[in-house]
């Protein structure tokens, strides 16, 4: 089956802090028929999300499919609060890599 | 009043300047009232905790140029919360005199200043923990215990609209805010001129970040937001930017978790039935967003405590074989500050970059490490003397590591530089609480001035 990225597929695919203690996931799509048809796809899940990053499933703190923007936003708990010494990203905006090359089915 | 315009020139004031041709575009707009944040905890615990701002003090001043003489041009009021990164005193009095002095740098006619304190001090908190009010944590925080209380150096409590309301009903024609929610110094001024609170806080959200609600990406430029009764209009000024459905509505999803819901002292903005509707080109239309008040209001606290003094080292790796055992080349290096200082009592990190420095324990491609590394490291303990051996260790030993079939025995590791390099002291995030409170004013003092007389 043809497949496509993520990154051909999405406008925006960020990570930002949300507040001190959490990272927070944005995938933005520009046409509701292609966020419609990643939804669909079941590739972005929480379960998939904590797989992708080796992470438990109880560090997804949230997990939304907000139709308003075709977006897919899901957020994770810190292991320490942003800028604790050893803290390789402060503002939690370099966390997102991962996802660009996530394939999507047709 | 039929409608009020606000236009935003900075998502972060001081932090990068801000563009001046939308924000002359947006003063030609002829707005009411002019206005930007200047904090957020993204910057990390330091500023809050060592009392300094990230900003450097002429980007804070140059935009706080900017907009005060288009305000005073303008004749409309000017208003900033979350002065300096932090909103802690110091901040607040450093913008006060700025203002003080560009008033006198420009000769401009007289005007009132108000302004207010967002410092809490420990003992209003400590008494809220031993009365058995909780402290209650956020995102995953525990409710605030006395001892990580006794760890803290700064608090600041997070204003909602209460203070810039009050200070606008005094008649200030500059406000200059400690900590704020960003939204709350939008919204303050749409409340004070008798819109409803439904659009007034969704004229906050969608404005608080600038041109972060447009498209295509570009930060720093100005946007302008207007209110009336029934809807809030969002306008990108710089001619290459719009403000589209996507843009606006994907705005409210930025850095926080739940795209619906925005808190403040005193309410939640609901924006699960916003609609969004393209005006013209460059704005958006937004109605249907409700505010909910609360019954209780509960203030957000933020709080940084000390850890250690810090200083930081680089070093790089290419040899192959050591860069695929990295970890036991670090692993001989934190024996050797063993060995010195203990167990205990200091902290030492290690950032490969290369490997995993950015991403830590999310990096999927961990075990695909670059064909070179650089890594940083950082040691923390009490006093600078002892931060400075520590890391001077935990990084000199990497060059002695010992493994088995090492080719290159002169060095395992490359210096860029001979020395560890002094960093800021290390903080931590001590409170991401919430605090109740009888009387939302309670914990912000305002004061008003006069300038130019």
């Amino acid at each position: 089956m043809k497949t496509d990225k993520l990154h051909q597929l999405a406008k925006t695919i960020r990570s930002k802090n949300a507040g001190v203690n959490k990272i927070t996931f944005d995938i933005i799509f520009r046409e509701s028929a292609v966020y419609q048809r990643v939804k669909r796809s079941g590739v972005i899940t929480a379960a998939s999300m904590a797989a992708l990053y080796r992470i438990p499933l109880e560090r997804i703190s949230d997990f939304v499919e907000y139709d308003p923007g075709s977006a897919i936003k899901f957020t994770i708990y810190r292991l320490k609060p942003s800028g604790s010494a050893g803290d390789g990203d402060i503002f939690g905006a370099q966390q997102y890599a991962p996802l660009l090359d996530l394939e999507i089915p047709g | 009043m039929k409608s009020l315009k606000i236009i935003c020139p900075n998502g972060h004031l001081g932090f990068a300047p801000l563009r001046p041709e939308s924000f002359q575009l947006g003063v030609q707009a002829r707005p009411d009232y002019i206005a930007a944040d200047s904090g957020s905890d993204d910057v990390g615990p330091v500023p809050l905790g060592s009392d300094t701002s990230t900003s450097p003090q002429s980007w804070q001043r140059q935009d706080l140029e900017h907009m005060l003489l288009a305000s005073r041009k303008l004749g409309v009021p000017m208003i900033i919360g979350s002065a300096g990164d932090t909103g802690s005193n110091s901040r607040v009095d450093m913008y006060v005199t700025m203002i003080q002095e560009l008033a006198i740098k420009h000769g401009l006619a007289p005007f009132r200043l108000g302004y207010f304190y967002s410092e809490v001090s420990k003992e209003r908190v400590r008494k809220a923990i031993r009365s058995g009010s909780p402290v209650s944590g956020l995102d995953g925080y525990a409710d605030l215990t006395e001892a990580e209380l006794d760890a803290t150096d700064r608090i600041v409590a997070m204003a909602g609209v209460h203070p810039f309301v009050k200070l606008l009903q005094q008649g200030a024609d500059v406000i200059i805010g400690g900590r704020s929610s960003d939204a709350a110094l939008f919204a303050a001024p749409a409340l004070h001129h008798g819109f409803h609170a439904d659009q007034a806080y969704y004229l906050g959200k969608v404005l608080e970040c600038a041109s972060f609600c447009a498209e295509p990406y570009g930060g720093k430029e100005t946007v302008m937001g207007e209110i009336t009764a029934s809807d809030v209009c969002v306008t990108a000024m710089l001619p290459a930017q719009r403000c589209t459905i996507a843009s606006v509505s994907g705005h409210a999803m930025y850095e926080r978790s739940n795209p619906f819901e925005e808190f403040f002292a005193g309410g939640m903005l609901d924006m699960t039935n916003c609609h969004y509707e393209q005006l013209d080109e460059r704005t958006t239309r937004v109605t249907g967003s409700r505010f909910l008040p609360d019954a209780k209001v509960r203030v957000k606290l933020e709080g940084a405590g000390k850890v250690g003094e810090r200083f930081v080292g680089l070093c790089g790796i290419r040899d192959p074989y050591t860069i695929a055992n990295v970890d036991k080349v670090i692993d001989w290096a934190r024996e050797q500050v063993r060995a010195r200082f203990g167990d205990t009592g200091y902290e030492l990190h290690y950032n490969v970059y290369g490997r995993d420095g950015v991403m830590g324990d999310l990096e999927p491609l961990r075990d695909q490490p670059g064909h070179e590394l650089c890594v940083m490291v950082q040691g923390v303990a009490p006093t600078r003397e002892m931060a400075e051996e520590l890391t001077m260790i935990g990084l000199r030993q990497m060059f002695y590591a010992r493994l088995p079939d090492v080719k290159g025995t002169a060095g395992s590791v490359s210096f860029p530089l001979d020395e560890v390099l002094p960093a800021s002291a290390a903080y931590r995030w001590t409170l991401n609480h919430t605090l109740e409170v009888d009387n939302p004013m309670e914990l912000f003092q305002t004061g008003l001035i006069e300038v130019g007389t």
